[in-house]
Parts: structure tokens; sequence; C-alpha cells
């Protein structure tokens, strides 16, 4: 480019040409954060090398068999991982089948307008500061205060329904349903901001016309509100079971650590995360690899869950 | 009432009509009255029982922690089994010196990757693979970050021969930090309205000096909103620590040791069959919990100052 003359001759205004250094700053700097944003993607694919290049030793020792066999055993150096990983799945299967009426009704409770604006707006606060506390002083609190409080209704169940397998052995301290429990606390949270968000953004218009056709207002939460939001809120759950598995410290200090397979609920029971918090310091030779390679499976499952959840919120979002 | 009750019967006498003539008074005693009352009902229970747990936690460890909270815990080193007393000095120094460590690093790489997100990645497909990466990133268990940073850096003991480090912790909180950054960032910059960039072209100005004097301080206040959560949060978290910071009962001697951390001194002393010890755990919490219910008020607030 060059200087633009006046009509006159003489320059009035001149076209500034952008000295070298600025060019280069400018590139250097959009360089910059290019280089540092891939640091993201280098760094996970990072975390999956390094975490199957630790299992590779496990995994060509045990193969598939160390998903479906239980024995744990450092001595003979016999791994497999069926215990954490069924105790994974189950804990935070059933946590989220507590969660999910709790959080969604809650979501809706504060979304609607039953009590005043304020009380609304203090419930939501509440339940944001839930997910601020610590996993481990919520493991603490689960180990001095909920264990104990819970045990007599623990005890109840087990009277009632002992003769089923899920029920049979007695709540002694720790165990699966105590976890399950702490594991609801830690989730409901995310369910319940993911819904509220959800259902605030439902266009107005919808409720008007639910109301318009003559409907109650539940009518309308049930047939209009909760299907235009159930993309978002499928989306918040699953977020929600991903998180549950990964959970470590509060359910390490409650759940048991057990290395024996166990129906009954009450009993001691073991997940990937808390197999890995307790034992990988001590850890040494295969054991480490197999640890690595039960971390590589909860990544896989979490990986898995997490996508879908990102699947399910594009394909199944309606378009108003 | 009974006047309504001969309208709502169907008496068919005179012409057909579509509907069921109903009273057009609000009826409590109907059906679809009394159900709508059931699940109003029914949420509110369940929104007390939400909020039940966040009321317990908080009365046991203002309770059980507050009521040890003396000078000491803050000066002291912690007792050694079945011994009394003590505090947790060194862990609270450690938690700071962790977090910082974990800051400093996720800090300035989240908020460039945000920039990159926002600023220059428009919809090609790295930006859509960095921003994929990153809710991956998210998602995994804080457990298996710590997991990561044991195999990297703690057995390759490539910090002077050092095997667990505050080092090695800080790093692992960093990459849980890193995610939130990034988005917060990239987020608070799309809300930046597109004039202010192109008011800032207009009289002149480079893309770099746009985006570092003009759309940055613009968005500062969500950014910051983020930053301090995200600190928040890696205060708070112990998995990643157990074996990559590990313990110390010792005050910190350098990033290149094993460093005591509040978290961990919660986990540690929790399971131990001493009393002390149990009693620490508590006021650690008591200590630790006031510091991030403080950071997210403080964020609460910064969001509240937020001016796009």
């Amino acid at each position: 480019m060059t200087s633009i003359h006046g009509h006159s001759g003489d320059a009035q205004f001149t076209l500034r040409r952008r000295p070298t250094s600025e060019k280069l700053l400018d590139l250097g700097f959009r360089q910059l954060t290019l280089a540092l944003a891939s640091l993201v993607a280098i760094v996970l694919l990072a975390i999956l090398l390094t975490v199957f290049q630790g299992s590779r030793e496990a995994m060509a020792s045990f193969g598939l068999q160390f998903l479906v066999t239980s024995a744990w055993d450092p001595v003979n150096e016999q791994y497999g991982a069926f215990v954490a990983i069924y105790g994974t799945l189950v804990s935070s299967i059933l946590a989220l089948a507590i969660a999910v009426p709790l959080g969604v009704g809650t979501a809706i409770f504060i979304t609607e307008d039953l009590i005043p604006a304020r009380l609304r707006e203090l419930i939501g606060l509440m339940v944001e500061l839930l997910a601020a506390i610590p996993s481990v002083v919520l493991g603490l609190w689960a180990i001095f205060v909920m264990e104990p409080a819970i045990r007599p209704a623990l005890e109840l169940l087990h009277r009632l329904l002992g003769w089923t397998p899920f029920f049979a052995s007695t709540p002694q301290g720790p165990g699966m349903a105590p976890a399950i429990l702490i594991l609801v606390v830690m989730v409901l949270p995310i369910i319940t901001a993911i819904s509220r968000d959800a259902l605030n953004q439902v266009p107005i218009e919808l409720r008007q016309g639910a109301y318009g056709v003559g409907t109650t207002r539940w009518g309308a939460i049930f047939a209009v509100i909760l299907p235009a939001a159930i993309s978002s809120i499928i989306g918040g759950v699953m977020l929600a079971l991903g998180r549950a598995m990964g959970e470590t410290m509060a359910v390490t200090m409650i759940i048991g650590n057990s290395l024996n397979f166990d129906l009954s609920l009450l009993a001691p029971g073991n997940t990937i995360a808390s197999m890995l918090a307790n034992q990988f310091g001590e850890a040494d030779g295969i054991q480490v690899s197999a640890l690595m390679y039960a971390a590589l499976i909860l990544m896989l499952l979490t990986f898995t869950v997490n996508v879908l959840a990102q699947w399910v919120v594009r394909r199944l979002s309606l378009k108003y | 009432m009974t006047h309504s009750k001969s309208i709502s019967g169907s008496d068919t006498t005179t012409d057909t009509t579509l509907f069921d003539r109903r009273p057009l008074n609000f009826d409590p005693r109907l059906r679809r009255n009394r159900l709508n009352d059931l699940f109003s009902f029914i949420s509110g229970l369940f929104a007390t029982l939400a909020v039940l747990p966040l009321v317990l936690v908080l009365v046991y460890v203002l309770v059980q922690g507050g009521r040890l909270i003396s000078l000491r815990l803050f000066t002291q080193l912690p007792p050694a089994p079945g011994l009394e007393g003590g505090g947790f000095g060194n862990a609270m120094l450690g938690t700071v010196l962790v977090t910082l460590i974990a800051a400093l690093i996720a800090i300035p790489v989240g908020v460039a990757g945000g920039i990159y997100l926002s600023e220059y990645a428009g919809k090609s497909w790295f930006g859509q693979l960095v921003s994929f990466a990153n809710d991956v990133l998210a998602g995994v268990p804080s457990i298996i970050s710590g997991v990561f940073v044991y195999g990297l850096i703690v057995a390759s003991r490539v910090f002077f021969g050092q095997s667990y480090s505050a080092m090695a912790g800080g790093i692992a909180l960093s990459v849980l930090m890193l995610p939130t950054v990034i988005k917060t960032t990239n987020e608070g910059l799309k809300l930046v309205p597109n004039e202010l960039r192109l008011g800032a072209y207009g009289v002149g100005a480079s893309r770099y000096v746009t985006i570092t004097q003009v759309v940055l301080p613009a968005a500062l206040t969500p950014i910051s909103t983020g930053v301090v959560l995200a600190i928040a949060r890696a205060a708070g978290e112990t998995a990643p620590l157990i074996f990559t910071a590990l313990f110390s009962a010792f005050w910190p001697e350098g990033i290149f040791n094993p460093i005591a951390t509040m978290s961990v001194l919660i986990f540690n002393f929790a399971i131990m069959p001493y009393e002390a010890q149990n009693e620490l755990a508590w006021a650690a919490s008591f200590v630790l919990v006031m510091m991030i219910l403080a950071a997210n008020l403080l964020a609460r607030w910064l969001s509240r100052l937020s001016k796009i």
C-alpha cells in the first residue's frame, strides 16, 4: 500500500504501513495462543499414552480375563478387577437412580413460582455451594456422622429384606450403601444445576400455550416443559454419571475397600477409583501395571459416558 | 357448589355440546387439582432433601471443627500418632504452595487457550478438536490425573531424581484446573460484543493490541470468576495429590520434596484410630471449607460486577 495523496498534492493523511515488528508480534501472539491451546489436546493424549503404556505389562499377563476375574492377590501376583468394575458401575448407577428424581424435582421446584423468588434463589445457591464442599470433607462427614446415623435404617432393611442377596449381610460400618448415599450428595448439585438451566431455557410461550388449553401446573410440566428440556437434562445426568464413576475420596473413605466380591449392598465394596487411591502409593512391580490397567478401564468408561452425553445433547435437543 | 353440580352433570337434553360443561371456578377436590398439589408437595420435599446435606455438613464442620480452632493449629506441626495437640501449619502452607504452582501453570495456558478458541479458531477443525479435547479433559476423573503425573513425573524422577514432590502435585492439580479456565475464558470472550473489536480495528489497532487491550479487559470479570472457582476447586482436591505430593510431617522443604496439604491431611487423619488426629481432621475441614466457601462467594460477587 502506498500513501494516499491529497488532491492538492501535499499529503494530508497517510496510511501508515504496519511495521514488521508489529506484524511479527501479531503473528507471534497468535502462534503462542495456538501452541498453548494445543497443549490441552497434548495433555489428553499424554494421559492416555501414559496410562496405556503403564498398563501394557498387566494387559499382556491377564488380558481380558482381568475384567471378569475377582482375584486381587499381590502375593501370587494374580490380579482381576471385576470387584472394582462391578462396584464402580453399581454404586454410580444406583446413586443416579436416587439423585435424578431428587435433582430434577429440586430443579422444578426452584424454577416454578411455588415459593418466593428470594427463597428459590437461596435454595439454588445452597445446592451450588454443596458442589463446592471438597469430597474429602464429605468423606469425613460420612465416616463420623452419616454412617452411624443411617445404620439403624440399614439394619431395618437387612431385617426386612435380608432374604434377598442384595441385603444379605449385616451392616457393620463402611459399605456400599453409605458410599451410594454420599455419591448421591455429590452428584445432586450437577443434576440440579443443569436441569435448572435447561428448564429456564424453555420458552415461556410453550408454558403459556399449555395453560391456555387449560392444563394444570403439573400437567404443563410433565407434558410440555420436561419434554422440551429433556435433552439437556439427560446430558446433565450422563455428566453426573461420569462424575460418579470417577469420584474418589468420599467413596474411598466410606466404601470399605473390600477385595472380595459380595452382592450385598450392605457389605463393604470397592470401586476402581478407590482402589487406585488406596493401593497406588504402596504398589510396585506388576501391581502398578494392574492398577494402571484398571485406571485405563475407568478412563474409557468415563470417556464413553461423557461423549454420549454430548451426543445426546446435540441429537435430542428440540429446535424451538 | 350445589349450583355448579347441576351444570356439570352431562345432561344431554339440549343440543349436544362438544365439551363437558364444567364449572369455571376452581375446585380443589378435582383429581387433577389434588394431583397438582401432591406433585408440588413432592417437589418441595425433594428440594428440602437436596438442601439437607449441605446444612448438615456445614453444621457438623462448624460445630466439630469450629470449637477446636486455636492459634496453635496454624503454627504447629501435626502430632505423631498417639500424641495429643499439634496443628497443621505445614499443611496450610503446603496447600497454598501447591495450589499456587497449579494456578501459575493453568491460568496462563488456560487463558491463552481460551483466547485462541474464541478469537482465532473460528469454526476450524483444529478449534473444534481443542474444544472437544477440553470437554473430554474436564470429564477425566481427578484420580486419573494423579495416575498420569505419577507415571510421567514421580516414577520417572525427572526433577533432580526426586520422586514425590510439591511440583508433581501442582502439575496434577493444574491438569484439573485447565479445562475450567479455558472454558470460562472462551465463554467470557464470546460475550464481548463484536463492535468492540471492530471499533478497535477501526482506530488502527492491531489484532494483538485489540485482544490484549480491549477484548480481554472487557471480559475480565467472567474470566476472573472462572479462575477463582477453579482455584477453589483445586484447593480442595485430594485424589490427585495422595501419590504425587504425598504427605510430610514437617514444614515444606522446597517444591521438589514431598509436601503436606490440608486435603491429604484430612484424608490421612480421618481414617486413623486416634482421637487427636480425628479432631485435627475436623479442624482442617473447617478451615478448608471456610476458605473454599469464601472463594465461591467472592466468585459470585465478581460475576455480579460483570457489565457485559
